[in-house]
């Protein structure tokens, strides 16, 4: 039985919950978001990536209603939100900082915004309760802030912003201040209660491993723009520019000319050496004028390292090894290319360290498929 | 602790003979039997109980308190949101100027600002009298309430606030049930601090006070033209206590005040690193 893949942005009858429109946003002279149109989708986890520095606060910010946008529209479930006050809108946020009242308890932390619904006391109690338990914080409940930990601390902003059941929860780096171990519990504990609440989620990062594991799609930023939204797989394997290429994970990158040959392209990236093949299917091949500058984008990963020339692969490249990178699973290989050109390989370490051929020093061949490198124009 | 030299000794005893000898033999001559202020005749409290006679005191304690209560009161709130335009509002055309005009009254002389309310309320045809004297105290004690105030308000986080209007609150609740709480104790110090300036003031006083409302510095001041009395002394005593009183609760609440802040900030740079 096929389970249906959770894709609203491929399927037209969709309406989206989010939609910036044209959006600019600008402090005085400073630009800090450039003309940015963007879908986001009910029950969606969409993460926005990028330096710090390129906008992403400002986004949430727009989102939350404490910034308003100087050019273009931002509907929410088709509404115009311009002039909507924070406290209007069905919209939460944990902020960077949590920003918990530090004269009120957690149990008061949680019932604030609760208390501004005119809710009976029973409902209100009960639904404390239940945010106390879903944040397993129960036996904290009359502490104050200052008195637990920054994970709990963590989890207090999460559950108070999560309490009114908002249509739309806005996380502005919610993990950056906790140690990795913690972080990493932390996000499945947040993928998990996603999906249990099917609140759609908005969350800032500048970690792409995190964005990589939260989120149904990832909208990379550079500079107040979205470079690339796509989901984590095809931010990584089908990535639109050097950019996203190079933020996300690693790459090696061989620029050359391009020329149409065959089924692909050919690159030309070296003087007497052949050129190297790249293909894709059609209609997802870009188009670049003959002679026309391109990049080619492998991860190591893609890279094989052989002690003698290959047979039969027409992607291969001699060059010397300059550096071995031991990560115990994995090993990495820093190959410096006859023009200068430094390729990583990566390979897995399934023999023992004495047992493997390459050292430092070596003169290897690298390989990879027809299929295993990216082409990009820019 | 360290042992403090002779010399420390002396300059120390010196220094803070200076500053409350005068102060000491007036609070002891308050409980003198003796009417002659300089003629030392035995214990006694009699004079205490006849200032509670003395139904023109009185009248002028109950003046000044009504007077310190009003003003400080109306000065807090005033001062209290002066500081909130002068942190928040970023900056704005003409806010130099704002913040110099808010702070000008600190260093004016008092005779100049009591003088010119005198004329404003004269010109404006205003009786003088208790209610005179309020606005003019609270012109004078705003300032102070309003450094006290800003100077908590520059180490808020503004994004508590912000979590408030997030979770529903209106700009007025997010204040009232979340900035306000957390600089309370700057506010209740500002306060106290506005009462104390308000008790002591004669120079101000003098000025925009009517022949139906006298505070108690005008009294005293114009009984001791007529010879000092050990009443004064009594009354200045208990004036003293008043005073001191609100001056360390001032303190207290400050410094209170300024150790949660730093623990709880430790706590966070803990949770933090
Ligand atoms: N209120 C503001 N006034 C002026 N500049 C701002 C303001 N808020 C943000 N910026 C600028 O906008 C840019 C983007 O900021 P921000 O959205 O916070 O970035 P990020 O969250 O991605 O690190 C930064 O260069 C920042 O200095
Ligand atoms: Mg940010």
């Amino acid at each position: 039985m096929a389970v249906p893949v959770f894709a609203p942005w491929d399927d037209p009858t969709q309406k989206p919950l989010i939609q910036f429109k044209g959006v600019t946003k600008r402090f005085g002279d400073f630009t800090a978001i450039d003309n940015q149109t963007l879908d986001i989708y009910t029950r969606e986890f969409f993460a926005l990536l990028g330096p710090s520095g390129c906008g992403k606060t400002t986004m949430m910010r727009m989102l939350a209603g404490f910034e308003q946008p100087t050019e273009g529209q931002i509907l929410i479930g088709g509404k115009d939100m311009k002039g909507v006050p924070p406290n209007e809108r069905e919209v939460n946020m944990m902020f960077q900082s949590y920003a918990l009242f530090p004269h009120l308890s957690v149990w008061e932390n949680i019932a604030f915004g609760l208390r501004r619904m005119n809710q009976s006391k029973d409902v209100l109690e009960a639904r404390v309760e239940e945010m106390l338990r879903l944040t397993r914080l129960t036996k904290f409940a009359k502490r104050k802030p200052h008195q637990i930990s920054g994970g709990q601390r963590q989890r207090v902003a999460l559950a108070r912003s999560l309490a009114r059941a908002p249509k739309l929860l806005l996380l502005d780096e919610p993990l950056g201040a906790l140690d990795k171990k913690l972080r990493e519990e932390t996000q499945f504990e947040l993928m998990d209660i996603q999906e249990k609440t099917g609140t759609t989620f908005v969350i800032v990062t500048h970690d792409q491993e995190e964005a990589m594991t939260v989120a149904s799609r990832i909208a990379v930023m550079d500079e107040g723009r979205v470079i690339q939204v796509a989901t984590p797989s095809n931010i990584y394997e089908a990535p639109n520019s050097v950019y996203v290429a190079d933020f996300i994970g690693d790459v090696n990158i061989i620029e050359g000319a391009a020329k149409r040959a065959g089924d692909g392209y050919d690159i030309t990236w070296a003087e007497g050496v052949a050129p190297l093949h790249t293909r894709k299917e059609e209609g997802e091949l870009i188009a670049i004028p003959d002679g026309g500058k391109a990049y080619l984008a492998i991860r190591p990963e893609k890279v094989a390292i052989h002690t003698e020339k290959p047979q039969g692969m027409t992607n291969a490249v001699q060059g010397r090894i300059i550096d071995v990178a031991y990560l115990g699973n994995l090993s990495t290989y820093h190959v410096r290319l006859a023009n200068g050109t430094m390729v990583r390989a990566q390979t897995a370490n399934t023999r023992r360290l004495a047992l493997r051929p390459f050292t430092w020093e070596d003169e290897v061949w690298l390989s990879w498929t027809d299929t295993a490198a990216i082409l990009l124009a820019e | 602790m360290r042992r403090l030299s002779w010399f420390n000794v002396t300059s120390l005893t010196l220094g803070f003979a200076f500053l409350y000898l005068p102060m000491v033999i007036l609070v002891i001559y308050s409980f003198n039997a003796s009417k002659l202020v300089t003629v030392w005749a035995g214990f006694s409290t009699k004079w205490y109980g006849e200032l509670l006679q003395n139904q023109a005191f009185l009248d002028a304690a109950w003046v000044t308190l009504k007077v310190g209560v009003a003003a400080s009161t109306l000065a807090t709130v005033l001062g209290t949101m002066a500081a909130l335009v002068l942190v928040r509002a970023g900056r704005f055309p003409g806010r130099t100027l704002f913040s110099g005009m808010i702070y000008a009254p600190l260093v004016m002389p008092e005779v100049i600002t009591g003088l010119s309310l005198l004329l404003l309320f004269i010109s404006l045809g205003v009786d003088r009298g208790v209610f005179t004297i309020i606005l003019a105290h609270t012109t004078f004690a705003m300032c102070y309430v309003s450094v006290v105030v800003s100077s908590r308000l520059v180490t808020f986080d503004q994004s508590l606030e912000e979590a408030a209007l997030d979770l529903g609150c209106s700009p007025f609740s997010a204040f009232r049930l979340v900035t306000l709480p957390i600089i309370a104790p700057a506010v209740i110090s500002g306060w106290l601090l506005a009462f104390t300036l308000s008790l002591d003031d004669l120079v101000i006083a003098s000025f925009t006070a009517g022949p139906s409302a006298t505070t108690l510095p005008i009294k005293i001041f114009s009984a001791v033209r007529l010879g000092v009395s050990p009443e004064i002394n009594a009354l200045c005593t208990i004036m003293i206590s008043i005073v001191a009183v609100g001056v360390i609760g001032t303190s207290l609440a400050t410094k209170r005040a300024a150790q949660r802040q730093k623990r709880d900030e430790q706590a966070a740079a803990r949770a933090a690193g």
